[in-house]
């Protein structure tokens, strides 16, 4: 006992108050913040208030060195996903970005609990989705996954039918199903006609739309969409983007959405997600992203074309913010930029 | 998970059995059967063992992957054993009740066994060293004196390397939908039979549409080429027969013929 005291005394406080708050944290976040972490957390480390500030103000996602490693123990293993960690909290419209193959579908994929991560945890609503008294199929319920091309998983008579599909499984009853599926194909611009339509007598838009309903249509606390817009023109897009943000702002529900185009995210997103070869790069809002264009730009990552005119502009000697990602903005500070040289010139 | 199951079974390498003109190695693993049924004795056996062996080590397979081609067969192995050591009749060494194993029945059974062991292991030995593009492109040219009497040689092996061209695109496909299908909550993994049937047509249907929408894409894409059939249709990988393709068939056929030899010589 004494020898155990003297070896405990020894460790630095630092490295006690760590091991502390790795053991209690889940713990807390499990029961629902009965406790709060600062009432013990008296030192000052600045770690530590990280950790404060990450319990009270709790993160629908999270991940804890979040690794996947494909095939292993074969000349095929590859790393897709390198010790994640990650924060997400509620009603925060996340974009992800990455080149192809940086590991986007794979974490995401982890998020409701397709894939069991190689090591690392994976917590929703501060709950490990992995432990054994966690139901996967609730999960499921809890973070909506639309896959790529969504519209290759149809498979009902009819379009009701199709939307209905998770509902039902998730034990709803009847009028509550058909609740859900007037207003979200309202939502998502389906017409009443449509609903009792084969699914598979409509465009390509039309079907990607009942797609994604599908899923939205559960209702989930976390929607995530992988490219929901890839393989569409121009106007497809737009609608489909606009929906995915009134959906948002209708439901105050977290979204996270996966991108190639910059501008789309740019656009959209409060927040950014850059995976770069399999890690993390960063998670940040838009202009913090943004201004490390030069960084994005060797991840083989364009940034937002109007962006990528500013940074010209400030290289050309011309002294301007370069924290520009949208037209509407571009539009005001060059106004301003007028407006002020003018001035400086009166 | 499903993306473990291989298709064929090849085996890369680059060793002289893998070498050899699949035309070649076809005939050859045909010899080979000949051979394991010319044997009628225990000597005949093994010398047409031998040569399986010969064969089996130039290919340097490891011996593990030999033994797992066996695993299917194994239900097969015992009902041929069983049926043969109880119902022969001979010279009785055990007698229980009704059954009785004979001298005769013992032997005639091991014989079998070898026999369907070897079958076996010849003839993976073969879808081992050969990838089944090759495999049918060989099928196609052994068979192509059929053409004689109509018979569509081409657009049979055109099947058969289209359909096996697409059975990972079709598991990929597969992969997808029910990882798809999972998140919308579709259970696969609890509930009866008939539930667990019901799981499925989630999964079939998008599939079959896929796989159509596949066949058409194809099709018009191989028409855009001017795909018109077999004919004077020239080939990028021309098969060609060397030295050691006709030795090593020479070889076959004596070991053929010693098989035969023994047998007479040495009865059964």
């Amino acid at each position: 006992m004494s020898y155990f005291s003297v070896y405990y005394r020894s460790i630095d406080a630092s490295v006690k108050m760590k091991f502390f708050t790795r053991l209690f944290v889940p713990f807390l976040q499990k029961r629902q913040q009965k406790f709060c972490l600062a009432e013990f957390s008296s030192g000052s480390m600045p770690e530590q208030i990280a950790e404060r500030k990450m319990v009270i103000k709790m993160s629908v996602i999270r991940t804890e060195n979040l690794t996947y490693t494909y095939s292993i123990g074969t000349p095929f293993e590859k790393t897709a996903v390198d010790k994640v960690n990650l924060d997400i909290e509620e009603g925060e419209l996340v974009g992800i970005i990455g080149h192809t193959g940086s590991g986007k579908s794979t974490l995401i994929q982890h998020l409701n609990g397709l894939i069991k991560p190689t090591s690392g945890k994976v917590f929703i609503d501060g709950q490990d989705i992995w432990d054994k008294d966690c139901k996967i199929r609730d999960i499921r319920f809890k973070v909506g996954l639309v896959f790529q091309y969504p519209e290759y998983q149809i498979f009902e008579e009819t379009v009701y039918k199709d939307i209905a599909f998770g509902p039902k499984n998730m034990g709803l009853d009847d009028d509550e199903i058909d609740r859900r599926i007037n207003e979200i194909s309202e939502l998502v611009g389906l017409h009443k006609e449509n609903l009792q339509k084969s699914p598979f007598e409509l465009s390509g838009g039309q079907k990607r739309r009942v797609a994604i309903a599908g899923v939205m249509a559960m209702e989930p606390k976390v929607l995530i969409l992988d490219e929901p817009t890839a393989g569409l023109d121009p106007k497809g897009r737009d609608k489909i983007l606009g929906q995915i943000k009134e959906y948002h702002q209708h439901t105050k529900s977290t979204v996270l959405l996966v991108s190639h185009s910059m501008e789309d995210v740019a656009k959209n997103a409060s927040k950014i997600l850059v995976m770069n070869n399999a890690r993390l790069f960063c998670y940040e809002e838009p202009p913090k992203v943004f201004s490390r264009a030069d960084e994005l730009t060797q991840m083989g990552l364009a940034v937002p074309q109007i962006t990528r005119v500013f940074n010209r502009l400030k290289q050309n000697g011309i002294n301007i913010r370069t924290d520009v990602y949208t037209t509407e903005f571009a539009c005001k500070t060059i106004l301003e930029y007028i407006k002020k040289r003018r001035d400086g010139n009166a | 998970m499903l993306k473990d199951i291989t298709i064929g079974q090849y085996f890369p390498g680059k060793s002289a059995v893998h070498k050899l003109d699949p035309r070649f190695k076809i005939i050859i693993t045909a010899v080979f059967i000949t051979m394991l049924f010319a044997a009628d004795g225990f000597i005949g056996m093994a010398v047409s063992l031998v040569f399986m062996t010969i064969a089996f080590f130039m290919s340097k397979i490891p011996f593990k992957l030999m033994i797992k081609s066996l695993k299917p067969i194994i239900p097969v192995i015992i009902f041929t054993s069983v049926l043969n050591i109880f119902f022969l009749d001979g010279v009785v060494l055990v007698k229980l009740g009704f059954i009785k194993i004979t001298y005769q029945g013992l032997e005639t059974s091991l014989f079998m066994v070898i026999r369907i062991i070897a079958l076996i292991m010849g003839t993976s030995l073969l879808t081992y060293t050969t990838s089944p593009i090759t495999l049918t492109d060989a099928i196609e040219r052994l068979l192509s004196p059929l053409k004689k009497i109509k018979l569509p040689v081409h657009e049979l092996a055109m099947m058969m390397s289209i359909a096996l061209r697409f059975i990972p695109t079709l598991i990929e496909e597969t992969d997808k939908i029910m990882s798809a299908q999972k998140a919308r909550g579709a259970d696969m993994e609890s509930g009866g039979l008939v539930q667990r049937a019901k799981a499925l047509v989630p999964i079939l249907i998008p599939l079959f549409v896929s796989a159509f929408r596949r066949a058409e894409e194809l099709a018009l894409a191989m028409e855009c080429r001017c795909y018109q059939g077999g004919e004077g249709r020239t080939r990028l990988r021309q098969l060609k027969s060397t030295g050691s393709d006709y030795s090593s068939l020479s070889v076959s056929m004596l070991f053929l013929c010693a098989v035969i030899l023994v047998d007479t010589l040495f009865g059964k």
